[in-house]
């Protein structure tokens, strides 16, 4: 049997596994099928894991309890997220052939839920990159055009939804890893607020900046899944105790009184002019629906970009030093000694970018560095917390494009890392300040799709729910189908 | 004191194993002795994904030995990472306090060998996490064992005011006491559960600036500490005198030769990269936690001995040999807190149980000694009801865990007193004897001795002796 | 904030302590790579940051913290099977250097 994941959301194949018009097994065979067909073009697997999924399955189907909306759906995991005994890498050779022996707490959520994870998805090495390019063993493709990146670092996961391969699967985004790929492939990529989800599980790039996040087709899907990883861990140090919502409680398709605020500076140098055309008539859209909107400052944007790259790769620096060979993972042979032996194996085992980034932080962090440097760049944070906490003041959201281009070229700016950087600029505040974002199509500039992101007060993941969902009821932009979609 | 011309200045900085249940950062079991690896989970082997959760035992154990040291204990603090690679360093960064040390600002009095008390300042107070094993093998490799990795420590700082490797022996011997008193370590040096980094300079006498300082890390003996001391007083003393420069260097102990050898020079500071560890939340710490935490700390040595001597009537010496150890302190509180007879039972612990554990080599914990127990046994002295001689037997049996009454009871170990009882046999013995009762009118002394002996027969030994003497002269005199 | 500009030896530095080794060319590609990215991070010298307090975590935890109570997971065995060499429950690694690490 076959399944089309373009005709189906979540709540349509929860129905179809309560009503027996297909079994799990089906559905999961199906979704192994639709993976096997396509991941030739799109590459946004590393690995299936069409055993274990199938096994779950078939436990599923003899329990026959769906009464989790997720039991039985198939999804896929960014290969960052530790799976006891199925090999785990972060895209790195360095961790090549490693294989946890635990499950990140979203994992066991889901499994516990009833989902079945078929495989792992491709990212950028250990989530470093914006185009999914530094993976240490492939090249993603965009699902609405194969010559494009998907985004970063997400972009398996982000490729592999959008592309029909699977119904939804999850991401990290720790300066805009779900939110960037989720707009360079038209679909809906959510960061939670910082807390919301526990990182356990989660291999750390920077641990202050990381989140876990859904993507999905439809803003209900979304919330769906938020619904089921979300909450406290005992095991998460900084994972709130605030109660979990119900995410989808808002999602009704009005918008009327909701104040949006839209800041000038996610409209200025840089940003594509027919990628900002696309985002304000998305933004009229919503004003039209009868939110007001107005625009407004956050003064300090301009240095997220120095700010996170600090912070962002000094933690990284110390969260990457635990890869040095000794305990899992690869090893360098024909060493002489222990100095050796962790020369070797970190300067054979990470790519370019994880190494750059190791060293900027390094650096950042070293004597007579740290004050100008790291400790300045905390300061910067503060300024831009302010910024937002002045604008969440007097308005509910805050909304602008995701990222100032569409997709570009494969191969195109991967040899620019200072343009790689500065293109994560609209994403990066948000992390920073540790607000919940989401990516939702807002229209196609030749072709490829544009993100609008609608950024919420910290914990206020539903009223991003409410925004972002009236805005795709009113323009049915996901009823608009990649190529690929004819494959199924 | 001081090597010819010069003055030494010595800083010492002392890590103690908290004997906490659960790691710093891991529930893994904290227990010495295990089979290698075994207390070790994914988080101490720094397994990608995984993060620590603070263990709040070993923050109120931290706090403990900073409240003994007489420090402020910070209302705020903030993990910190420190960041080399090292194999028993699993995730490549210990985490531990710099910036906001749990404890700043203590002190610890110092009894010296002429009487005299110095106070050494303690500059700041960490918790941290310990490093794992290395041992080094002559094949060319070396083996890892994780299971110490993550166990709590403290680390004290003292300020630069130990003035001689004497006085650097008495603040550690010192120091140990204290925290011993605070019931947060046994700091068992043969284990390395106390373990001293020390730095050492030396200056000419009036010299308003510091030597260079040389560091010795990791020393687990207090001995080794002080001939460390003594050969690097000596050592830099002749390189000055020969005109040469201290480097600023890194040295270890060598005990064979008493003598220390250069590790490395140190090029400029280490450069650990801390920086604020973002995978752990903040620590408020407010007065009521902090008094809930003096409520649970120990009594000190030096209080105990003031109080044994002063309200138990304690000999001094008596009272320090009974604070050489809060297992042993502890043991005696809760003998005379069980009604014994406070004197007594100090004399048994000092004696008799010390001399069982020294025979046995074992620790008092690790007897089947109870309070109870010994209270039970010298009550029985106190009232009589059995001898000192009996006691002896009963002693052997409360050692190997007898209740001490019914072991009595069962064995007749029992001194009878009981006047019926005792009159019975007076008549009946000085019915037998009326020559001795002759010879006792008559003024011979040594006729009561035959009598007694007699009685003692009779009763089997059980008679209780100054009862018995008491109604034979009472029965004589009415004959 | 005068600009920044990192050396070739600089680099070097750096990399020793990140346990990264470099060839020559690699060296110089990516001196100048951080050295760009060091004139980013520059512009944040604009910004007059007196009195700020820093921010290093969102976090809204306080005191979260574990009772005391050990709790062995058993995992010695899979840890070790991961472990590229183990001898005798041992990790083994090529012999340290007299005078390294701690």
């Amino acid at each position: 049997m076959t399944i089309n994941f373009f005709d189906n959301d979540l709540t349509s194949l929860h129905e179809k596994l309560v009503n027996k018009d297909i079994s799990t097994v089906d559905l999961t065979q199906a979704t192994l099928e639709n993976i096997a067909k396509t991941d030739s073009e799109l590459q946004a697997f590393i690995r299936t894991n069409s055993d274990e999924a199938l096994l779950q399955a078939k436990k599923i189907d003899e329990q026959h309890d769906f009464s989790n909306m997720l039991s039985g759906l198939p999804l896929a995991l960014k290969d960052n997220l530790a799976t006891n005994g199925i090999e785990t890498t972060g895209a790195s050779h360095i961790l090549e052939g490693f294989k946890p022996v635990y499950d990140a707490t979203v994992v066991s959520k889901l499994s516990t839920a009833g989902a079945i994870s078929v495989g792992k998805t491709n990212m950028d090495e250990f989530a470093m990159g914006g185009s999914t390019e530094t993976s240490y063993y492939k090249k993603t493709a965009n699902a609405w055009d194969h010559t494009k990146v998907p985004g970063g670092s997400s972009g398996g996961s982000a490729a592999a939804v959008a592309g029909g391969q699977i119904p939804f699967a999850l991401g990290s985004d720790t300066g805009g890893s779900i939110r960037q790929p989720a707009a360079f492939n038209g679909i809906v990529g959510l960061k939670p607020t910082y807390g919301r989800v526990s990182r356990w599980g989660l291999f750390a790039m920077a641990s202050s900046l990381d989140q876990i996040g859904p993507f999905t087709r439809t803003v209900k899907d979304n919330a769906l899944v938020l619904n089921t990883i979300a909450g406290f861990d005992e095991k998460d140090s900084t994972s709130s105790k605030r109660d979990v919502p119900d995410f989808t409680s808002k999602l009704t398709g009005d918008v009327k009184g909701l104040k949006i605020a839209v800041p000038k500076e996610y409209f200025g140098e840089g940003i594509d002019p027919k990628v900002a055309t696309t985002v304000k008539a998305a933004i009229a859209q919503l004003e039209l629906m009868g939110a007001t909107v107005d625009e407004v400052s956050l003064p300090h944007t301009k240095y997220g970009v120095a700010a996170y790259y600090i912070i962002m790769s000094s933690e990284a620096s110390s969260n990457l030093q635990r890869y040095d060979g000794v305990r899992y993972g690869f090893r360098a042979d024909d060493v002489k000694n222990l100095e050796d032996l962790y020369i070797k194996t970190r300067s054979e085992g990470f790519g370019d970018e994880v190494k750059r980034r190791i060293m900027l932080g390094t650096f950042s962090l070293s004597a007579g560095a740290y004050d100008a440097f790291f400790k300045k760049a905390a300061k910067i944070r503060t300024l831009l917390i302010e910024d937002f906490n002045k604008v969440f003041a007097d308005y509910d959201v805050i909304v602008g494009p995701t990222a100032p281009t569409v997709a570009y070229g494969l191969g195109e700016e991967i040899d620019d890392p200072t343009a790689m950087y500065l293109a994560d600029v609209l994403t990066i505040p948000v992390n920073l300040a540790g607000l919940p974002g989401m990516s939702v199509n807002a229209g196609f500039v030749d072709g490829l799709p544009v993100g609008l992101q609608i950024i919420g007060k910290p914990f206020d993941e539903v009223t991003v729910y409410q925004t972002g969902y009236a805005f795709e009821q009113a323009s049915r932009l996901f009823e608009q189908r990649p190529n690929i979609a004819k494959k199924y | 004191m001081a090597t010819g011309n010069f003055e030494t200045t010595i800083g010492l900085e002392v890590h103690v194993e908290m004997q906490t249940n659960s790691k710093l950062m891991s529930p893994s079991p904290v227990h010495y002795g295990d089979k290698p690896n075994e207390n070790t989970n994914v988080i101490d082997f720094g397994y990608p994904g995984v993060l620590p959760v603070a263990n709040k035992g070993a923050i109120e154990f931290g706090m403990r030995a900073a409240l003994a040291l007489h420090a402020t204990v910070s209302p705020f603090i903030r993990w910190d990472r420190k960041n080399y690679f090292y194999p028993d360093n699993p995730k490549a960064y210990q985490t531990t306090q710099s910036q906001t040390p749990l404890g700043t600002n203590g002190y610890l009095d110092v009894t010296l060998v002429d009487g005299t008390v110095k106070r050494v300042r303690i500059k700041e107070m960490h918790v941290e996490e310990d490093a794992g094993k290395n041992t080094h093998g002559a094949d060319g490799y070396s083996y890892v064992d994780l299971n110490r990795q993550g166990t709590p420590l403290i680390e004290i700082v003292s300020e630069p005011d130990i003035a001689s490797p004497e006085e650097a022996y008495a603040y550690l011997e010192q120091l140990r006491q204290a925290i011993l008193f605070t019931g947060i370590s046994e700091a068992k040096m043969q284990e390395g559960q106390m373990r001293a980094d020390v730095n050492i300079s030396i200056r000419p006498f009036g010299s308003s600036e510091y030597g260079t300082k040389v560091e010795m890390k990791n020393i687990n003996s207090f001995n080794y500490v002080r001939n460390a001391l003594i050969f690097e007083e000596k050592r830099q003393a002749e390189v000055l005198r020969s005109g040469g420069v201290i480097q600023q260097e890194t040295r270890r102990y060598n005990e064979p030769t008493k003598s220390t050898i250069l590790m490395r020079v140190k090029e400029g500071a280490d450069d650990y990269r801390y920086f604020p560890e973002p995978d752990l939340a903040p620590i408020t710490i407010d007065q009521t936690w902090i008094q809930k935490v003096a409520d649970e700390l120990p009594k000190s040595a030096g209080d105990r001995q003031h109080d044994y001597v002063s309200n138990l009537g304690i000999e001094p010496y008596d009272a320090e040999v009974l604070t050489q150890t809060l297992a042993m302190s502890d043991f005696y509180d809760a003998t005379v807190a069980a009604g014994a007879d406070a004197k007594r039972a100090a004399n048994y612990l000092i004696g008799d149980v010390n001399a069982f554990m020294n025979k046995h080599q074992i620790e008092l914990q690790d007897t089947q000694l109870t309070p109870a127990h010994l209270a039970g046994m010298i009550k029985l002295i106190e009232d009589g009801t059995i001898s000192t001689k009996q006691a002896k037997q009963v002693f052997e049996a409360i050692m190997a865990g007898e209740e001490p009454e019914s072991f009595a009871k069962k064995n007749g170990l029992v001194q009878i007193s009981d006047p019926v009882v005792l009159l019975g046999w007076i008549t009946d013995v000085l019915d037998n004897n009326p020559q001795s009762i002759e010879d006792f009118k008559g003024g011979k002394d040594r006729a009561t001795g035959y009598l007694i002996g007699q009685l003692m027969k009779m009763s089997k030994g059980q008679a209780n002796p100054g009862v018995m003497n008491k109604m034979l002269l009472e029965e004589l005199a009415k004959r | 904030m005068s600009e920044t500009t990192i050396s070739k030896s600089e680099v070097a530095h750096v990399a020793n302590l990140a346990k990264l080794a470099f060839d020559d060319a690699e060296l110089v590609q990516f001196t100048t790579q951080l050295d760009n990215i060091l004139n980013i991070f520059d512009t944040l010298g604009e910004v007059n940051t007196d009195g700020v307090a820093p921010t290093y975590s969102v976090t809204e935890n306080v005191n979260h913290l574990r009772e005391d109570v050990a709790d062995n997971w058993h995992q010695k065995q899979a840890l070790l099977k991961n472990a590229p060499l183990e001898a005798a429950d041992l990790i083994k690694v090529p012999a340290i250097l007299d005078g390294e690490g701690e």
